[in-house]
């Protein structure tokens, strides 16, 4: 018998990873949640059918989206995590001692309880005295808060779902807002490979660079998204996200990664010709 | 199962039969289920062209409904506790004019706020009524007009005691009620009919949580934009009548111009949304109210903006306001409604839908999803975070009592000669001047033109609003009687 787990990346393009058992199959409030236990990806968490990450390169997202702004902020103490029920973005947070408050806001709660139970590698920070959860619209939470936090990571799903109003003017309106005046938001920003999502990628730009003084993307590599080719928004008041940076100083905390170091950091915001242009036109 | 119970939808079941038997079509219309139009049918989809039929003896005929129609106009007369009902696939717009034509002949006079929808004063020109205009209260701050006091009413119909019909806006789009159980009561002690334009109200009928629905309050007319409120197909209606008016006489005015070619599409959407209704109202109207009125505490909590509701009730011009409307108050951040909305659609890819000098509204119905409306809400923030202005001369809205010269149809059909607009100042105006939506005449045919109501007419132009109605489709010129 053989069981294999497909998603579409297009109409005419599939991924297929060969799933050893499914391990957990529900219905939140909000989407279909799925973990399958697999050879080659090890566990696998899959939305409506989408796949968020596997245990395999899951370290590549979360590190990407994570230490760049942290490298490039001189003092973060505050940081906001919206989406992200699975934790991996916290733990990235979490190495970090000087961070004095993570929050997290995760629509659905039965993200975080699945990925607590069935992904104890990527969850395992949710319980850190500095994180507090809340189970609200990342639209709404945000709505509220003014000149609160250093970093705002914006770890969504697409820009189809229960994800769908994080990707909208009003929201990167509402974290400009919500960020302290030398803040910086980075985002999940799909990828400038397929068409579909290379639109979504560049109506995601526009409008950041509404938002934002300063609005970059950087590049990363992750194997089981489509194309394998994905980028992260780097969206900030005052810190360009290469020049000026002081290097040395991350590289003094000593941290030990498996993907960031600060030579790739600066090499990701290297980006090739044709994303260059998807993005340039949109930038007014 | 009994055949007059709610849960039935007789025209739907008619077209499936149809569809079952396998009819070959030598009859209208040419695309024979789709076939002969690919391009249209991959468009709209196979099952919407396979059921745009004709009339034929299964399915009854719109024009002279003997059996499925017949049976589904009954569904609806007890779904909304009517006498009759009719499926209109002319919009409220017919519907309405049926109503203005059934009672009223030439030179007959109904008395009518002047906050009308144009297609009320467009009946008047086609049978050449005469309308007797009640001042609609004006919300000064709010700058729009509301109901008819009952005390004007009482005096138009003491002035008027040869008028055939009081009409009623049963919510305006605004949401606001009149006393219309006492209007209906007025009209009648004087042998006078009650029509109700109730294209913002088919709602009110499956709620109590709500205010009274027309038919309920004594009408003998309604009229009842099923597409908007009740998730039927755009361009279809019903329209409801009474005891005191014949289904045969109302039959013979709609067929004056109704379509003899009514869209199955059309009335099958009438069928279930009645059904629908009936069935499961009372239960979706919960969900829109609680979704309204979630988004009226949020938007009342960024601050400035006023998102109106009960708390106007003033007993009498507001005798009563429909909580699932959303009318949002912009002024207090220096924008008009038109601007606020025309930032929501360009910046923020939000529709809705209107905006007018001084408010917004945003249509919440079944099909919102709270996301969406926390969308909405993220938005109104951001435009006040972002394009707030102060110090910035607004004009305020008042209502501009009508100088009434005569009525619509001879205005209209008169000698009449185009002038620029500037100097039109003083002369009668033959024909209509409104933003569009609301639809609401500025200048209906008949009016005397002044330079206050030229004013508005600048600044609304100038704000943005989409201005409708004359021949001179960019409002230069203006048709005047000689």
């Amino acid at each position: 018998m053989e069981l294999w787990y497909t998603e579409k990346h297009t109409e005419n393009v599939s991924l297929s990873i060969k799933v050893d058992k499914q391990i957990y199959s529900g219905k939140s409030e909000f989407q279909r949640i799925d973990i399958f236990e697999s050879k080659e990806f090890g566990r696998i968490m899959v939305l409506d059918g989408y796949l968020m990450l596997t245990e395999k390169d899951e370290f590549i997202y979360h590190e990407m989206i994570t230490h760049v702004a942290m490298c490039v902020h001189p003092d973060p103490k505050r940081v906001l995590v919206i989406g992200g029920g699975d934790g991996g973005t916290v733990r990235e947070l979490t190495k970090y001692d000087f961070i004095e408050k993570i929050d997290l806001v995760e629509i659905d709660e039965e993200v975080v309880d699945v990925s607590k139970k069935y992904l104890h590698s990527t969850a395992l920070k949710l319980d850190d005295p500095r994180v507090t959860c809340y189970y609200e619209d990342g639209l709404k939470f945000i709505r509220r808060v003014h000149d609160e936090y250093d970093i705002i990571i914006v770890d969504s799903t697409d820009p189809f779902g229960p994800g769908e109003g994080l990707f909208t003017r009003e929201f990167y309106g509402n974290c400009y807002k919500a960020l302290h005046d030398d803040g910086i938001m980075v985002n999940q920003h799909e990828s400038p490979f397929y068409e579909g999502d290379a639109e979504a990628m560049q109506r995601a730009h526009k409008r950041i660079c509404m938002s934002f003084p300063i609005s970059k993307v950087y590049q990363v590599h992750i194997p089981t998204y489509p194309s394998g080719h994905w980028l992260f928004g780097f969206a900030s008041k005052k810190y360009h996200p290469v020049k000026g940076v002081n290097w040395d100083r991350w590289k003094n905390f000593g941290l030990k990664l498996k993907y960031y170091n600060t030579a790739l950091h600066a090499g990701a915001f290297a980006l090739p010709n044709y994303v260059e242009e998807l993005l340039r036109d949109v930038e007014s | 199962m009994e055949y007059y119970s709610q849960d039935r939808a007789p025209v739907l079941e008619a077209l499936e039969k149809m569809k079952r038997a396998r009819l070959v079509p030598f009859d209208v219309p040419g695309h024979k289920r789709g076939r002969g139009n690919p391009e249209l049918t991959e468009f709209l989809g196979e099952q919407c062209l396979s059921v745009d039929v004709n009339s034929m003896k299964m399915l009854d005929n719109l024009c002279h409904p003997v059996s499925v129609i017949k049976d589904a106009e009954r569904l609806a007369a007890d779904a909304f506790g009517a006498a009759h009902a009719f499926f209109m696939v002319g919009g409220t717009t017919s519907a309405v004019q049926a109503m203005v034509m059934t009672a009223c002949k030439q030179g007959d006079k109904i008395i009518i706020p002047r906050n009308v929808h144009r297609s009320a004063i467009n009946a008047m020109i086609l049978c050449g009524a005469v309308p007797v205009y009640v001042n609609p209260q004006m919300d000064s701050m709010l700058g729009i007009s509301l109901g008819m006091s009952v005390a004007d009413v009482e005096q138009a119909i003491k002035d008027n005691p040869d008028a055939k019909a009081v009409f009623v806006n049963n919510p305006t789009y605004y949401g606001i009620c009149s006393d219309i159980k006492s209007i209906a009561k007025l009209a009648h002690d004087n042998g006078m009919l009650l029509l109700a334009d109730e294209a913002h109200g088919s709602h009110l009928y499956f709620s109590d949580k709500l205010p009274v629905a027309a038919m309920h309050a004594g009408a003998d007319m309604a009229a009842l934009s099923m597409h908007k409120s009740g998730g039927s197909l755009t361009q279809s209606s019903i329209l409801l009548i009474g005891d005191r008016v014949s289904e045969g006489y109302v039959h013979q005015i709609i067929n004056l111009t109704q379509t003899t070619s009514a869209s199955y599409l059309l009335l099958a959407s009438l069928d279930v949304s009645r059904r629908n209704m009936a069935l499961r109202g009372r239960e979706m109207i919960d969900k829109i109210i609680d979704q309204v009125e979630y988004a009226r505490d949020e938007i009342n909590a960024i601050g400035d903006y006023y998102a109106y509701s009960r708390e106007l009730i003033n007993g009498d011009s507001i005798f009563d306001f429909d909580i699932t409307k959303l009318s949002v108050y912009t002024r207090s951040i220096g924008l008009a409604g038109i601007e606020v909305y025309d930032l929501l659609r360009d910046e923020y890819d939000i529709q809705t839908e209107f905006g007018d000098i001084a408010n917004l509204l945003a249509y919440v119905s079944v099909g919102d999803r709270l996301k969406d409306i926390e969308r909405l809400v993220s938005a109104l923030a951001e435009i006040r975070r972002n394009y707030r202005q102060t110090g910035r001369k607004m004009l305020k809205a008042e209502y501009i009592n009508p100088q009434v010269v005569c009525g619509p149809q001879e205005a209209f059909y008169g000698e009449k000669e185009s002038l620029p607009i500037d100097k039109t100042v003083g002369r009668v105006c033959s024909e209509f001047v409104m933003c569009y939506p609301p639809g609401i005449p500025i200048l209906a045919p008949g009016e005397r033109i002044t330079e206050e109501i030229l004013q508005y007419i600048r600044y609304a132009k100038k704000k943005g609003c989409s201005m409708t109605g004359p021949e001179d489709m960019d409002i230069k010129f203006l048709n005047v009687m000689k």
